[in-house]
């Protein structure tokens, strides 16, 4: 009895030590993965990341692929929970995954970051955007993180003496709107306007606005600050332009998207401000191209997490040809070469001219927008 | 049949069965992944599904043998998760990983033993319907109250607002404990599957035991006849407080489990909300009201179908409820249940009485 066990035990640690020694990758193809809500309320992030990120692919492999290796790519839902989101990390593993795009929202990435981590494996998030995502080293991220969104658009506001007397509406059951509303709040200590109104709501509260908006009425502000997505921001310029609420409008990037909505009427938006790295209606050669092609394929106009991951896309591929590595590297080595060369590289992507710091985040410019006419128009 | 064997009765040896089904299932799973049979897909889904199967004990304990219609149990892990990993953040740096842990599970499942007690004082003097939407609403306000929560700390000690962070005036050097919607990040990885498996098998034995003594069979007697127990001098509210707050208790251990298997834990809807208390009850019904390894099992299934559909991409959504629809049917169905009994579980179990009555 005792003998057979321990036989059991010797070929299983050799059957073990077998597979460990597999080499990972023998065939010549980078093996990206991306993770992100593909069903659920939050199914447009995860969409906009798995397309954008499949467009570029398409782009870079039909150009003869990443220093001519092809890029396999395969995509995973998380519904936008953490331990579904290490479930998807860990099928994407067993796919052989060698450098991760995702998870699309923050607590996600932060949770799979953990796991990438002890792997080291290089992860890439374009739109994890609250400030420990990119708590260790092997992890960068595309977008803004959210007390930069803040900051920009408090210093924005004092800058252009936009107004005098602030009021926030934000969500406060949610990890984008609140990280971006706690920094605001910081930076406009400092800035020559006063926050006259806080107002928060929550997920299970968000179709009603009309008690914060007649706070921000009576107090007299000049501008609300918006720091939510579009589906709120929407509801809340109709109420207010019901209950007459006279004052601008400023959003961050999650106000992206508005003027695609269903039963919109666009000419609420008029006026309306926001700090966007990317909009579908600018004029470049670039964006015209990426946004014919996602709605050639996908039948929508792409949104920033599409733009946000397009760029992942090709920051890696720029990352993997400065650090000139080979598909043949172990995830591992394929990290640290790629992790060096991200702060070297200058990327000219859909979302600006990026350049990386050590720490993760990324250095660009934001830009500010206000919609006119239905179309958003680059502010001055 | 009841040929006894030994001096053992049928629910004693019922109750052993499922110790040595878990046990057995524990050591095979453990070989496999010694042997490196297991995927990382597979690995890690193990932590989660002792969660989940926790959660279906515990529940178990207040729908199946109490007969309380709690569906609030999300609720209870939430506080259980949130204790634990307060507690952990806390001591990250000043203890060791294994003291730390012991007494993080001991946390979480002492406050949510508190909590449960506290609801349970005015809760459980209501029946029926009002119980529910009570344990209802307690799910949602603890999530809700949760996203409030700012704690701080810095080197002048513990500072706690429900403003923000900006109320707390923490210096720079400070960091942040509970961070409001942002809730924990970074509690350390200490949820091992031997762990999460210690935890089922505790909370399984003591559920067993207590079914299986003076205590339960009060506890049961108030589930079949509340009045008629009352009438032979049974205190209703004591054993209803009991069998209560022991189930708060044990979701408190799977919260603990939970939160320190994962980085992030924030008190999202999807996560402590009203769904997925839906989702342990569905464990409890679908594994047979009363039964503790019908529930064990059906949390397992239930946790692993969705992740072994992945290939099916976002039809594993439907084929998942079909699935369940299938398996509710199927395991009701007076027909189908002997057929089982008669074809499948009978070759297996000759002799010991098929049926998990409660």
């Amino acid at each position: 009895m005792m003998m057979k066990k321990m036989m059991s035990a010797a070929l299983a640690a050799a059957l073990a030590v077998g597979m460990l020694s597999v080499p990972a990758m023998a065939d010549g193809t980078f093996k990206i993965g991306a993770i992100g809500p593909l069903t659920g309320g939050a199914a447009n992030y995860g969409l906009g990341v798995v397309n954008g990120a499949q467009i570029a692919v398409d782009e870079i492999n039909e150009a003869g692929g990443i220093a001519g290796a092809q890029i396999e790519y395969k995509y995973e839902d998380d519904e936008l929970d953490s331990e579904k989101s290490v479930n998807a990390y860990n099928t994407l593993k067993d796919w052989d995954m060698q450098i991760l795009v995702g998870s699309t929202t923050s607590g996600c990435s932060i949770a799979v970051s953990e796991k990438t981590k002890a792997d080291n494996m290089f992860q890439l998030t374009p739109s994890g955007s609250a400030q420990d995502c990119t708590k260790y080293d092997n992890v960068f991220r595309v977008c803004f993180s959210d007390p930069n969104q803040g900051k920009a658009s408090a210093v924005y506001i004092g800058d252009h003496q936009l107004a005098e007397k602030v009021g926030i509406i934000y969500d406060s059951s949610g990890v984008y709107s609140s990280g971006i509303e706690m920094t605001f709040e910081a930076e406009a200590a400092n800035q020559g306007f006063e926050i006259a109104v806080k107002e928060a709501f929550t997920a299970d509260s968000n179709t009603d606005f009309s008690s914060q908006l007649q706070k921000c009425k009576d107090a007299g502000v000049d501008l609300i600050f918006l720091p939510i997505y579009y589906t709120q921001a929407g509801t809340i310029l109709t109420q207010a332009a019901m209950m007459g609420v006279e004052a601008t409008f400023f959003g961050c990037d999650g106000l992206d998207g508005m003027l695609d909505m269903d039963n919109f009427n666009k000419e609420l938006a008029e006026g309306v401000m926001l700090l966007t790295p990317f909009v579908a209606d600018a004029e470049d050669e670039k964006t015209q191209s990426f946004v014919g092609k996602y709605q050639e394929a996908y039948g929508v106009t792409p949104n920033q997490f599409a733009a946000d991951s397009y760029d992942a896309i090709y920051t890696i591929k720029a990352a993997i040809e400065d650090a000139g590595a080979t598909p043949d590297m172990s995830v591992s080595d394929l990290c640290e070469a790629i992790k060096a060369s991200m702060l070297k590289i200058e990327m000219e992507g859909l979302t600006g001219t990026i350049t990386w710091t050590a720490d993760g985040e990324p250095t660009k410019d934001p830009k500010a927008m206000v919609i006119r006419d239905g179309v958003y128009t680059a502010a001055e | 049949m009841k040929n006894s064997r030994g001096t053992m009765t049928k629910v004693s040896r019922d109750n052993l069965g499922t110790i040595i089904m878990l046990a057995v299932v524990f050591a095979a799973v453990s070989a496999a992944r010694a042997a490196g049979l297991v995927n990382s897909h597979i690995d890690g889904l193990l932590v989660p599904i002792c969660v989940y199967a926790i959660m279906a004990v515990s529940l178990n304990l207040v729908v199946g043998i109490l007969g309380e219609l709690s569906i609030g149990h999300a609720g209870f892990m939430c506080i259980g998760a949130f204790a634990s990993a307060f507690f952990s953040k806390l001591t990250a740096e000043s203890m060791g990983a294994f003291p730390r842990f012991l007494i993080a599970i001991l946390i979480g499942g002492a406050v949510a033993g508190f909590f449960g007690f506290l609801i349970g004082i005015p809760v459980l003097r209501l029946n029926g319907d009002y119980l529910a939407i009570v344990t209802l609403a307690f799910g949602e306000i603890i999530k809700n109250l949760i996203n409030v929560f700012y704690v701080g700390r810095d080197s002048r000690g513990l500072h706690f607002s429900i403003e923000g962070q900006m109320a707390l005036g923490l210096e720079p050097d400070g960091e942040m404990i509970i961070n409001g919607a942002q809730g924990i990040t970074g509690t350390p990885f200490d949820s091992t599957f031997t762990v999460g498996f210690i935890l089922l098998m505790i909370s399984v034995i003591v559920v067993l035991n207590l079914t299986n003594s003076r205590e339960g069979r009060a506890i049961m007697s108030i589930r079949d006849n509340r009045i008629a127990a009352g009438s032979v001098g049974i205190p209703v509210t004591r054993y209803k407080m009991l069998a209560f707050t022991i189930s708060a208790v044990i979701a408190g251990f799977a919260g603990a489990l939970y939160a320190h298997n994962l980085a992030s834990l924030i008190a999202t809807p999807a996560r402590f909300g009203y769904n997925m208390s839906i989702l342990f009850l569905v464990f409890v019904v679908l594994g047979g009201i009363g039964s503790t390894r019908g529930a064990i099992i059906a949390a397992v299934v239930l946790t692993l179908i969705p992740e072994l559909l992945r290939f099916l991409s976002n039809y594993r959504m439907l084929i998942y409820s079909i699935i369940l629809i299938v398996m509710m049917i199927v395991n009701w169905n007076p027909t189908s249940r002997a057929w089982i009994r008669r074809h499948i579980t009978g070759r297996f179990r000759r002799g010991t009485g098929a049926g998990e009555e409660g």
